[in-house]
């Protein structure tokens, strides 16, 4: 029944809440530490706990899964509901911040990829000799 | 007439959000098809939008709360809400195969690592420089700059002000903006020609949409590589920004 995957994502989403504010209180501070983090790791173990024991029906899957895919939709809905006319008074500060982060991350990058290097993929004209899914992942 | 479609659409609030939040989506997959020749990918062209929307709402109503301001689209302050974006955002933690995970290895556990703290360090660092000093708003922007989801999550978390919440989702906006036009083009640069790069690549650069979109157009079988470790980041981002980030933050600025 799709209502049971809907259930345990609500259960997990609650658990994790209830967490995350209840470390918040144990840490002293007035937030939610970790909740949604949380509840992503409860989730993900349901999953496999589930799979290894039978009881994920397909049907429960998509109950999860719907929402899921709503995500965009959903965080589309948060972006139009936010302060925007005062954030654009705080100046350049997200231009700066996300074109300082890129750098940074492009740079790390660029480095590590330089200094562990794996072995390319064949040249895309070649024929497929194999699925890519199923090379082997990782040069060493 | 009007008012008897009015009075409807208002009593339907989250419908209404449903039906708007659906057009826009369209709309933006046309603009990303037609206008960037899909280079830019559709969800971010939609979030640009609703920013914009927000941006309209708060000028012509002169609230706080962007378009969820205006009666008529009330529903969108719910369908956009803490509730339902916790809950849609832990369901995308159902597709993450835990499994898959060992091929990444160390280097993809350590590239995600680099990928939540290194850009937090960044955005946390240009927020303090133009006087955000508080260690909320500081952690909030910081987690913006991991990726538009990990911002707004933290910040809901931790209390911060709508504003720095707009701030935040707009810098993670800017990055994923930025990794799909500039991944192509700085693909030689990155070495971005093998798997075990691709999957460095998704854990640094993080945004999901970003990694997908920009490796798409780079080589499209390096996609699941990259998607591998990058969906790992905002779930990680969302662990990691209330929590440990926000007390280094705090013990910072006090």
């Amino acid at each position: 029944m799709i209502i049971y995957g809907v259930a345990l994502l609500a259960v997990c989403t609650l658990a994790g809440v209830i967490v995350g504010d209840f470390l918040g209180v144990l840490l002293g501070v007035k937030s939610n530490v970790g909740g949604v983090g949380i509840a992503m790791i409860l989730l993900i173990c349901a999953r496999l706990y589930m799979h290894r024991h039978g009881g994920m029906s397909k049907e429960c899957e998509f109950g999860v899964g719907f929402w899921g895919a709503m995500y965009i939709p959903v965080v589309v809905a948060m972006a139009a509901q936010q302060n925007v006319v005062t954030a654009l008074h705080g100046g350049p500060v997200a231009l700066l911040a996300a074109v300082g982060a890129v750098l940074v991350c492009g740079l790390t990058i660029a480095v590590i990829s330089r200094s562990h290097r794996g072995e390319p993929l064949p040249a895309l004209d070649a024929p497929p000799a194999s699925n890519a899914q199923v090379a082997p992942a990782g040069g060493r | 007439m009007w008012p008897l479609i009015d009075n409807a659409l208002e009593h339907n609030g989250l419908i209404t959000a449903f039906a708007v939040v659906g057009g826009i989506m369209w709309l933006s997959v046309l603009l990303s098809k037609y206008l960037t020749f899909g280079r830019v990918h559709g969800s971010a062209i939609a979030i640009v939008i609703g920013l914009v929307l927000a941006w309209v709402g708060g000028t012509v109503t002169g609230g706080q709360k962007g378009l969820a301001d205006m009666a008529l689209f009330s529903g969108i302050g719910l369908m956009g809400g803490a509730m339902l974006r916790d809950f849609a955002i832990v369901a995308t933690a159902f597709e993450v195969q835990a499994t898959e995970a060992r091929k990444a290895g160390m280097i993809g556990a350590i590239a995600l690592l680099l990928g939540t703290v290194l850009p937090f360090i960044v955005g946390a660092g240009v927020a303090y420089a133009f006087g955000y000093r508080d260690a909320v708003s500081m952690t909030t922007i910081g987690a913006g700059a991991v990726t538009y989801i990990v911002g707004p999550v933290t910040g809901a978390a931790l209390g911060a002000s709508s504003d720095v919440m707009a701030l935040s989702i707009a810098t993670g906006l800017i990055k994923a903006i930025l990794v799909m036009v500039f991944t192509p083009v700085s693909a030689r640069l990155l070495a971005l020609d093998n798997p075990r790069s691709a999957m460095v690549f998704g854990g640094l650069a993080g945004t999901v949409s970003g990694v997908t979109a920009g490796l798409a157009a780079t080589d499209r079988r390096l996609v699941p590589y990259g998607a591998l470790t990058a969906t790992f980041h905002t779930g990680l981002g969302c662990l990691m920004g209330p929590s440990i980030l926000y007390f280094c933050v705090r013990g910072l600025v006090g």
